[in-house]
């Protein structure tokens, strides 16, 4: 199978599973208890029976299940996801208006622990027994065990208090003028705690990951006919053994993207990244139930979307792989 | 085969063997006592230092030592030394009971998948990838969210979102004992599946299982403390993430009261870690001899 | 034999560090290559033959392993104790060697055809397009049909006979003095094997290149080889021409190795079987006694065996052999 019908059949079923998101946000609200006409009264500080009889039909709330769910289904199909009463403003704005934010943190975030966790994965397995190999071995520990939240709170101490190097709180500094260069560089510059906090937990992973994997790679055959060749070390290390070693760490880092979601929503908070993390808890925390829907169902859009382009980047990486 | 020698030999019950394996493993050791250690504190402590954790002793925010206070106040003026045993119990029990949740769903998805094969299994690992789509934090601030935030909401939440990893495994390992000679066997005679998947696979298949088990209850501590950290905790029970979340407001001023619960969080997600390699250690050369 | 030989090899001593002890993996082996011959290394499988090749290549796994003394010269270079980057130069420059797998000795994720002119870059500082014309040239020299086409393809395309001469394309592409060829058809077919040995043959009257040909095939070394070197637990127990060790073989060893392979006087063409078995097996390199390593499987054992080594010495005008039988046979009585 070519390399785009295999892409087009990883699309095919990722619409599928977003589809079965949809369901399963719809059985949530269904099955929750109180419905957007006692939202909707309870923003008008009260309604009698017979108004909330008119709001439920003005929703459609008074027709079978399957209809309701055939009505929902075709709003997102044309991504209308509802209205906020709570930001005033429809869910699909608000949320594209935040998306990009929380991408930017994803996926730098991601970057950054898997180029890091490579790096230091592939040092290590060149000594087994030496000092970065201890490091690996205990960021991982920590790495699965330090609450993110906490690290990211660690962090802000120690920047706000001891080394005021990089700001705390926000994506970009109001009082900063400048062209589009300048104003990057501030969100860059804002980015810089937050990605480090969210790498952390991938980090710990992929390095320890990336040693297992360098260490098998580097008892193989090919190493040796490398080496045979008279190629200098780097070459031998960075070309012919990492190239095998990164399949699996870019698979598991893949397999990560919704975590990383996760771990964003939390990183968001401590750091006041105005993205769909921070945006998903005010609207919890308003009751916004069209929002945390919207949400969910955007993120898994993300998760999924990630997912294939990991595929294609691992057919890339590798040229055996040829069916998913 | 000279197995007629083998009463000469002297043969040790395959546990005893175990937890050899795991006591001879210092990090695992060390993971051990410190696990007794935290539960020795919160279980025990709180008749040795009976505080009230949600009575106002002190002056909010008092650094640690102050007045007697070894960890000195929150913002509410509360002990949090009392805090920390309290929390710690509250902590701990979500953590095992989430666990449990997601271990039981896990197992059966797992079990029924990897044992029947086909469509069924098709079906249920569909299942399962889809449950890997939705990023698990924000499913269960969801579900928090709409069936409001108690105890029991919260542990059903947590449990419902993390037993995929637990599918897996269970799944690889059906598979793989499936095919070995004493369960066709079994199969081919006329044994019912129910016995077959609980009686003669499931306990086959446990080594892998438990220490995943093991490791989810540390990643339900970790979760339960992100939802409360959050705000998406019963405000009236008390647990490690409940202080991080209700004290945060105040790090730049008292980072103490947040950095305290946070560290008794990893010590303890640490130590069920250190001992999660024991066992995997102790457990996996064990099936590779099989 | 007067003049110094391309490459030899003197009382080579290499040892292992296992979790058993020291393991003596090479001990005091010698032996000469001459520009333009091919020499054969035989024996069977953990007798030091592969160890020999690699350390050589100066590719010894260390830790654990390690080149406790003797002396590896190419031309007038010593090899031995010389810096990484030195041997890096010689290797795949001077020594080119082509190993036992061609399955999974080459890279997966890289076409054969960068594989190739990945060397030349290397070692004759080739601009990347003239390297990978040269390494279409090779493949072409390798008798690979479609060599244009093939130098673009991934190892996984080609079938295990294509692959070694990928892998003999490789080695040979900066025209090494001597080319090491590790046990390389034993993982092919029988028809394959023979194509590959024709093709090395006539590489070898081609270029001028010297082989060493590491194999535990005897029929191979009786078709294609000069002289021949036998090896046993790590040390070289007869050396001479083929001709005369396969005719008048005087260690027990070699005796045995030859009865092994069934007809090899009556007809000396590619008849490649495996070896029958000599009785026993070969023991463990940690914990040789003081006497020959052979004396527990061998016929002609005497009481001098089990307690002193046998010297590699002159026993004919080309052979040489380590054996009490045939240096001090008086003993026997």
């Amino acid at each position: 199978m070519s390399f785009w019908n295999t892409i087009a059949k990883r699309v095919g079923y990722g619409l599928l599973l977003l589809v079965a998101v949809l369901v399963l946000n719809f059985i949530l609200i269904s099955i929750a208890p109180g419905d957007i006409a006692d939202t909707i009264a309870g923003d008008m500080g009260g309604a009698d029976a017979e108004v909330m009889e008119e709001i439920r039909v003005r929703y459609g709330l008074d027709q079978p299940f399957y209809v309701q769910l055939w009505r929902y289904m075709s709003r997102v199909a044309v991504l209308d996801l509802g209205y906020s009463y709570f930001f005033n403003t429809p869910v699909t704005t608000l949320i594209l208006e935040k998306l990009p934010a929380t991408l930017l943190l994803v996926f730098s975030a991601q970057i950054l622990a898997v180029i890091v966790g490579t790096f230091l994965g592939v040092v290590a397995a060149k000594k087994p027994n030496g000092i970065v190999s201890l490091t690996v071995t205990f960021l991982s520990l920590f790495g699965f065990a330090a609450p993110v939240f906490w690290t990211g709170i660690l962090l802000i101490i120690l920047f706000v208090s001891i080394f005021p190097l990089f700001p705390v709180a926000g994506m970009i500094d109001v009082t900063v003028e400048g062209g589009f260069f300048v104003r990057a560089l501030d969100v860059l510059h804002h980015l810089i705690l937050p990605m480090v906090t969210l790498a952390s937990i991938f980090l710990a992973l992929y390095s320890r990951l990336a040693r297992a994997s360098m260490l098998e790679v580097l008892g193989a055959d090919y190493v040796r006919t490398a080496r045979a060749k008279g190629l200098p070390q780097r070459t031998v290390l960075y070309k012919h053994a990492l190239r095998n070693a990164l399949g699996p760490v870019v698979t598991v880092a893949g397999l990560q993207f919704s975590a990383v979601i996760s771990g964003a929503v939390v990183v968001e908070t401590v750091f006041s990244w105005p993205g769909l993390g921070t945006l998903a808890l005010q609207s919890i925390l308003a009751r916004d139930t069209p929002t945390i829907m919207g949400i969910l169902f955007f993120s898994s859009l993300v998760v999924v979307v990630f997912n294939i382009l990991t595929d294609a980047t691992l057919r890339l990486i590798d040229p055996r792989i040829k069916t998913g | 085969m000279t197995d007629h020698a083998a009463p000469a030999l002297k043969v040790q019950h395959p546990l005893t063997e175990m937890a050899a394996m795991f006591f001879q493993n210092r990090s695992a050791v060390a993971g051990l006592a410190l696990l007794i250690s935290i539960l020795l504190f919160t279980f025990v402590g709180p008749y040795l230092y009976p505080t009230d954790p949600f009575e106002m002793v002190w002056t909010p925010l008092s650094f640690p030592g102050e007045e007697g206070f070894l960890l000195g106040t929150d913002y509410l003026g509360r002990d949090i030394l009392a805090a920390m045993m309290a929390g710690g119990q509250v902590s701990m029990a979500i953590g095992l009971a989430a666990a449990v949740i997601s271990v039981v769903i896990g197992v059966s998805v797992g079990a029924f998948a990897g044992y029947y094969g086909g469509v069924v299994e098709e079906a249920l690992m569909r299942f399962t990838e889809f449950f890997q789509v939705l990023p698990t934090l924000l499913f269960s601030m969801v579900i928090v969210a709409l069936f409001g935030a108690s105890l029991l909401t919260v542990t059903l939440a947590i449990g419902v979102v993390s037993w995929t990893a637990v599918a897996r495994v269970t799944r690889s390992e059906f598979l793989r004992i499936r095919e070995l000679e004493y369960v066709s066997a079994a199969r081919s005679g006329s044994a019912r599946d129910g016995y077959l998947i609980f009686r003669v696979i499931l306990p086959n298949a446990l080594p892998p299982i438990i220490v995943q088990a093991n490791l989810m209850v540390g990643s339900a501590i970790l979760f339960e403390a992100a939802l409360s950290f959050l705000g998406l905790s019963d405000p009236n029970i008390m647990s490690w993430g409940q202080v991080i979340g209700s004290n945060r407001p105040y790090i730049l001023d008292a980072g103490f009261a947040v950095a305290i619960p946070g560290f008794a969080i990893f010590l303890t997600v640490l130590a069920i870690s250190l001992i999660g390699d024991g066992l995997n250690d102790a457990l996996n050369p064990k099936l590779r001899q099989r | 034999m007067e003049r110094a030989p391309l490459l030899s090899v003197t009382d080579v001593v290499v040892d292992f560090k296992t979790r058993h002890g020291n393991a003596r993996v090479l001990d005091q082996v010698s032996l000469a290559v001459e520009s333009g011959e091919i020499l054969g290394i035989v024996g069977e499988s953990g007798c030091g033959k592969s160890m020999t090749a690699l350390s050589i290549m100066g590719l010894v796994p260390d830790p654990p392993g390690k080149v406790t003394s003797g002396s590896i010269k190419l031309g007038d270079r010593e090899l031995v104790g010389m810096d990484q980057e030195g041997l890096r130069r010689i290797r795949g420059k001077d020594i080119g060697m082509i190993f036992q797998e061609p399955m999974t000795s080459l890279n997966p994720v890289f076409t054969v055809g960068e594989q190739i002119a990945e060397s030349l870059r290397q070692h004759e500082n080739a601009s990347p397009k003239a390297a990978m014309a040269k390494a279409v040239d090779m493949l072409r020299a390798v008798e690979i049909p479609e060599a244009e086409a093939r130098a673009k393809a991934y190892p996984h395309q080609l079938s295990g006979g294509m692959r070694q001469r990928v892998m003999i394309a490789m080695a040979l592409a900066c025209g090494p003095k001597v080319l090491i060829a590790d046990e390389p058809t034993t993982a092919l077919d029988a028809t394959v094997q023979a194509q590959i040995f024709d093709l090395l043959q006539d590489l070898q009257q081609e270029t001028g290149t010297a082989i060493v040909l590491i194999t535990h095939d005897m029929g191979a070394i009786a078709e294609l080889a000069d002289r021949v070197v036998v090896m046993y637990a790590g040390r070289v127990v007869e050396s001479g021409s083929v001709r005369d060790v396969l005719s008048r073989p005087r260690h027990p060893y070699t005796k045995g190795l030859i009865a092994c392979v069934p007809h090899l006087e009556e007809e000396p063409g590619p008849v490649r079987k495996e070896l029958l078995e000599i009785p026993g097996v070969v023991p463990a390199l940690t914990d040789l006694g003081a006497g020959c390593a052979f004396a527990p499987r061998c016929g002609e054992v005497m009481p001098k065996c089990r307690q002193q080594k046998p010297v590699l010495t002159e026993a004919g005008d080309t052979q040489c052999v380590a054996c009490w039988a045939v240096h001090e046979p008086a003993a026997a009585s």
